[in-house]
């Protein structure tokens, strides 16, 4: 019961965290359509800049910073890398995607080495719920990204910017032929992408406090492959992608046998979802006309 | 103010080496309904794309009341007053038919809303939402679409579909109304019912059209002026009834 209980906790706030982090990716390819390969990399770099501010010894002022630094740099790399790619093949695209990524990867090593840092954000400690034991960290976590979750989802369905950028990613020449101002949607679209990234950065560190180049990695394939799975585009299907996945690691990881193949697990999930379902669980499927 | 609330001078456009529209000139008056019309290929989409500045035109300019605005971007040419609807119908498919028209008037001065007025629900973020619901209403109303406001865009039969993209192109508030070929895939009957909205549309707004079609009975029912293109260049214009009665049009359209 207790082992039920703490891997239910455990699965929701890491897949709380990959849900975070996946709608950056499907937010950015519904409305851009492009893939971000970039966006594992700016958790990485709001990790680094968590490490940075905790030397004020004020953990708060830390995650801020990170926040506002990681939507800088998200606004940024859309303007200087994929902006000017507007129109060009989607592979051109991509490949600058995988540049951007290596190019933040490199620059994080230039400046904080190759070795990991240690960075202790806040111990919250643990605390005793139904017989088990649990970080209360992983509850901060559960909370916090269930809340961005749904305000996310209030923000796209009530606010006209949301209405905006529906009507954007539904289709992009017409809505803009309606008036509105798409690179603007766009650039907003990159920053709430960030300012997730940001938190997810702040969650890891949570769970093992240290950050390397490659931090945001794994977490970005995993997360890609949880927008994948729920359906890349669809925002409701992302949440739903995250935490499936978040689940079925914290499951796996709890059975000894199975254990050393979680990965291989999740990735495949990943492909038989595929092959029954091409569109993911909530994607929408494109009817072409004939 | 200009004599002529849209006009083009030398307009034209080339891919590589095909001229897709050469040495267009078109002057249309407030309040006209305009026919452009031509064989299939004779570049009146890419004078429609041109106008809002979906391409950029190689010769020429056009001006817009007197002001020349082929620099801008297409979202600014819509806020300058200019509303299309598409050949192929292009909705927001999966929103509701009264979305489709709320995305339309979102744009206009007198809804402005900021986002934290509307993310924190302020009272003005109430008010102008319902303005604009009771606006949209209005528009549907003269489409006879108010009872389908709440259905998803993609689930509506064809002629209504191509009715909400006039809504949606009026709900922006523009000074002329640039029709696809609205009556395409029409019965004679909707045909009609569409020539009367089109008219209704002009008095009531004050609208002046440019539409493209291909059915003549409906132009030389409803069209003050029309020019008609053919291979990128203009064959023919004037009053409806003499152009459609020019043999060089004719043979243009059966051949000879």
């Amino acid at each position: 019961m207790e082992l039920i209980f703490s891997t239910l906790i455990n699965g929701l706030s890491l897949g709380g965290i990959y849900a975070m982090i996946a709608l950056g990716y499907t937010m950015v390819y519904g409305i851009a359509k492009l893939l971000n390969f970039a966006h594992g990399d700016i958790i990485m770099v709001g990790g680094y800049i968590i490490y940075v501010f905790l030397a004020t010894n004020n953990p708060l002022l830390a995650v801020a910073m990170a926040v506002v630094g990681c939507v800088i740099l998200g606004v940024c790399v859309e303007k200087v890398a994929y902006r000017p790619l507007r129109g060009a093949s989607p592979l051109a695209v991509l490949i600058t995607a995988i540049g951007v990524s290596n190019l933040l990867q490199s620059l994080a090593q230039i400046i904080f080495g190759s070795a990991p840092k240690m960075a202790t954000v806040y111990d919250f400690g643990v605390v005793k719920l139904m017989g088990a034991t649990i970080q209360i960290s992983s509850l901060v976590t559960l909370g916090v990204a269930f809340a961005v979750m749904t305000a996310l989802t209030l923000f796209v369905k009530y606010t006209r910017i949301g209405r905006a950028m529906i009507a954007v990613s539904e289709d992009r020449d017409a809505a803009q032929l309606m008036g509105i101002n798409v690179n603007s949607i766009i650039t907003i679209t990159f920053a709430i992408g960030s300012a997730l990234a940001a938190l997810a950065g702040l969650f890891y560190l949570l769970k093992a406090p240290s950050v390397s180049s490659t931090l945001g990695s794994m977490p970005g394939i995993k997360a890609f492959t949880a927008a994948v799975i729920g359906g890349i585009g669809s925002i409701p299907g992302a949440m739903l992608g995250g935490i499936l996945l978040g689940m079925v690691e914290s499951i796996s990881y709890k059975i000894t046998a199975i254990a050393p193949y979680t990965d291989a697990i999740e990735f495949s999930i990943l492909i038989i979802i595929l092959l029954v379902r091409p569109t993911g669980f909530l994607g929408k499927k494109r009817r072409e006309k004939v | 103010m200009s004599q002529y609330i849209l006009e083009t001078k030398g307009l034209g456009i080339s891919f590589g080496g095909l001229k897709a529209a050469q040495d267009v000139n078109i002057r249309i008056k407030k309040n006209q309904i305009y026919g452009l019309i031509g064989p299939n290929g004779a570049g009146k989409t890419t004078i429609f794309n041109l106008l809002t500045c979906v391409y950029k035109p190689t010769t020429g300019t056009f001006y817009l009341d007197g002001e020349e605005i082929r620099k801008l971007t297409p979202d600014k040419i819509n806020h300058k007053g200019i509303a299309r609807t598409f050949q192929n119908i292009r909705l927001f498919n999966n929103m509701t038919v009264i979305r489709n028209v709320m995305v339309g008037l979102a744009n206009r001065p007198e809804y402005k809303c900021t986002v934290w007025e509307s993310f924190f629900r302020l009272p003005r973020h109430f008010r102008v939402e319902k303005e604009m619901r009771d606006k949209a209403k209005e528009l549907l109303r003269i489409f006879d679409l108010e009872e389908d406001r709440n259905g998803l865009a993609c689930n509506l039969p064809y002629g209504k579909q191509r009715k909400l993209e006039i809504a949606r192109a009026l709900a922006t508030n523009p000074k002329i109304l640039l029709l696809d070929e609205p009556a395409a895939g029409m019965n004679p009957h909707e045909t009609e019912d569409l020539a009367n909205t089109i008219r209704f549309i002009r008095d009531h707004f004050d609208m002046t059209i440019l539409l493209i079609e291909h059915d003549m009975n409906f132009v030389s029912d409803l069209c003050d002026e029309i020019t008609v293109l053919n291979f990128g260049t203009v064959l023919a214009e004037g009053q409806t009834k003499t152009v459609l009665e020019d043999p060089e049009v004719i043979k243009a359209y059966i051949g000879g």
